[in-house]
């Protein structure tokens, strides 16, 4: 998967997480440029479980790579529906498809207004050709 | 140097277990000359029921086994080792020699003072050398190392602001410091506010107000940490106003001593403004990581920290001689067991009369000059982040190498292994994409420096002639490119007998 891949049917933040909203209900994970950065993703850590709530901005978990580890920010808050526990032994799935299978949490959001708040696709792909400069 | 190094035998060797035979011994022992006890009659169902399956090698099969493992090793003794941050500096000799002196390395921890006043006034020495060097008032060598001063600094800062019946919670961290840090504030029950890096690698005074106005942390400035020179390779220059705008806000100034080795008499963190700094005896005073001993970082403070310090503390009796005050009712409390690690005293404070402050100061000029010599050679070859000359380590980024060849810094440092180079930190600091971070220490020559830079020019050549030579890289050690991944994903943790 290229770097510069993005999907028009998603927000962003410029920490490099998605949101994307379906029927209600916002699934959240990293963009290819935060794996193409991370390298190989060895651990994908979600502290939080169903029914918890988060902040957006807030980390809600940590994800290590051969190289680095990195925090994992709520792009929005909300109430968390669902988690994506395959990752726990399948951390590759991130590296392998990081905008469908490897999706990391799903939220009930507590302010549908914040999505509005964060980058779209095209803003995200301006973001992305000042960062590779 | 600049081509790879030759492929010498090197032998494949598996796990001692492996090796050996039922009944093969290495030691000649004497014969039984009492009666032989079955464990099972004396100890019943706790007896094991199987022998421990121990290998049973011969004395030469051992030595062989060990020795030929030692000969993977890629270490300081054996070539240049520039691992960024980490001060890899040659470890002379004499301080091991100076660490087994038996009346010192026989010592016993629980020995009276009186019966080992000469142990305990090299502590004082090495105190007050840690002193001057530090501009500091003084010195406790008890933290075991760089973390554990960290630990101990920020413990003395909170007990000071609550001598005062303050508990300010912020501390103010660059981008640019060491990892470590915000992990100790965490630890201490305070929270890291970052500062994010400027373009030049170095922090403003305004920035550091921008963060505190940020976080609305007026009445809540428990401190700053930083690093000098910062994990960048920058000196930072406004350190002084940066100081005092910390002490404005009521907070206190903790420095990162672990890049003392680029400012010994030269620059002294008490002069700049610090309050307490830790510094870490295994790299700036010899004996890096694998070098033979433990860690070590003690902390030196101003006087305003003093009776905050682990205890108990190291005093000279106005009677004259040496002895351990534990009437300390402010100290934040021991940090460790018995005095630290004794033996890396002996090491530094070898080092330090070796050297003399004259030597010291030599030591980090020659150390910041080879640094800038392999930045000035390597810059029009990999991208250098930092627009200034660096100071006792340069950051370089594969970022430019990438986006023409495909070759990553994790590439680059597998293939200098084949040049017979230990690699450089890589892909640290965080805030450089795809950082190489190279100090080569003022105990390497010029011409091994330049044999260096002949295999890092070399490699970015073959970056652009030949990429899957060097993404396929190491070829000449023992084992090749390692699956990293696999190994965090689905470790292997155990050898069982196949």
């Amino acid at each position: 998967m290229a770097q510069d891949d993005v999907r028009s049917d998603r927000k962003y933040t410029k920490d490099h997480e998605w949101a994307k909203e379906e029927d209600g209900k916002i699934s959240i994970g990293i963009t290819a440029y935060a794996v193409d950065q991370l390298g190989e993703i060895t651990l994908v850590n979600l502290d939080v479980r169903v029914g918890e709530t988060i902040t957006a901005g807030k980390a809600f978990g940590t994800i290590e790579s051969v190289k680095t580890l990195s925090d994992l920010f709520a792009p929005v808050s909300g109430k968390i529906v669902r988690i994506n526990s395959d990752l726990e032994n399948k951390p590759e799935k991130v590296n392998e498809a990081c905008y469908d299978l490897g999706w990391m949490i799903e939220i009930e959001p507590s302010d549908k207004g914040e999505l509005d708040t964060l980058l779209d696709v095209e803003a995200y792909r301006e973001l992305l050709k000042s960062a590779a400069h | 140097m600049s081509e790879p190094q030759p492929r010498g035998i090197k032998f494949r060797e598996p796990p001692v277990f492996e090796r050996g035979a039922p009944g093969r011994s290495g030691a000649s022992l004497p014969p039984l000359d009492v009666p032989e006890v079955d464990p099972a009659v004396l100890f019943g169902a706790l007896a094991r029921k199987d022998a421990a399956d121990l290998p049973e090698v011969s004395e030469p099969e051992a030595y062989r086994h060990y020795l030929r493992l030692s000969q993977w090793n890629f270490c300081i003794d054996s070539q240049l080792f520039p691992l960024g941050s980490c001060t890899m500096k040659y470890n002379p000799k004499v301080n091991e020699w100076a660490a087994r002196i038996p009346a010192f390395a026989n010592l016993h921890p629980m020995t009276p003072e009186e019966l080992c006043q000469g142990s305990l006034e090299v502590m004082w020495r090495l105190q007050e050398a840690l002193c001057e060097v530090s501009g500091m008032d003084g010195c406790s060598l008890q933290p075991s190392a760089g973390a554990q001063g960290e630990l101990c600094g920020l413990m003395m800062m909170r007990a000071f602001h609550e001598a005062k019946g303050r508990s300010p919670k912020k501390v103010f961290i660059p981008e640019s410091a060491h990892g470590t840090n915000a992990a100790s504030c965490s630890l201490n029950g305070l929270v890291a506010v970052k500062i994010e890096k400027n373009a030049d690698g170095i922090t403003h005074p305004e920035q550091v107000l921008a963060a505190i106005e940020r976080e609305g942390s007026d009445g809540d400035v428990c401190g700053l940490m930083i690093t000098n020179p910062n994990t960048l390779g920058a000196y930072e220059t406004f350190l002084p106003a940066i100081c005092k705008l910390i002490h404005d806000k009521g907070g206190l100034v903790y420095g990162d001593g672990a890049n003392t080795n680029a400012i010994m008499g030269r620059a002294r963190p008490g002069d700049v403004g610090m309050d307490v700094i830790h510094i870490n005896l295994h790299k700036t005073f010899t004996t890096p990581h694998g070098g033979g001993g433990p860690g070590s970082g003690p902390v030196c403070f101003k006087e305003h920290l003093e009776p905050f310090q682990p205890s108990p503390v190291l005093i000279r009796r106005p009677q004259g001689g040496y002895g351990w005050d534990y009437n300390r009712p402010q100290s934040l409390g021991r940090l460790r067991a018995f005095t630290g690690n004794f033996g890396m005293f002996i090491r530094a404070y070898a080092y330090i009369r070796e050297m003399g402050g004259e030597g010291l100061s030599m030591a980090s000029t020659l150390a910041v000059l080879n640094a800038r010599y392999l930045w000035a050679k390597l810059k029009d070859h990999y991208l250098a982040p930092v627009p200034q000359p660096c100071m006792h380590e340069v950051v370089l980024s594969d970022s430019q190498l990438e986006r023409e060849t495909g070759v990553k810094t994790l590439d680059v440092a597998k293939r200098l292994l084949d040049y017979g180079f230990h690699a450089p930190t890589v892909y640290f600091p965080l805030v450089v994409p795809g950082a190489l971070m190279i100090e080569p220490t003022e105990t390497e020559t010029r011409e091994t420096l330049d044999e260096f830079v002949a295999a890092m020019v070399a490699i970015a050549k073959e970056a652009r002639e030949t990429p899957e030579l060097v993404k396929q890289a190491p070829h000449n050690t023992v084992v090749g490119r390692l699956d990293e991944a696999r190994a965090a994903r689905q470790p292997r943790l155990r050898w069982t007998r196949s």
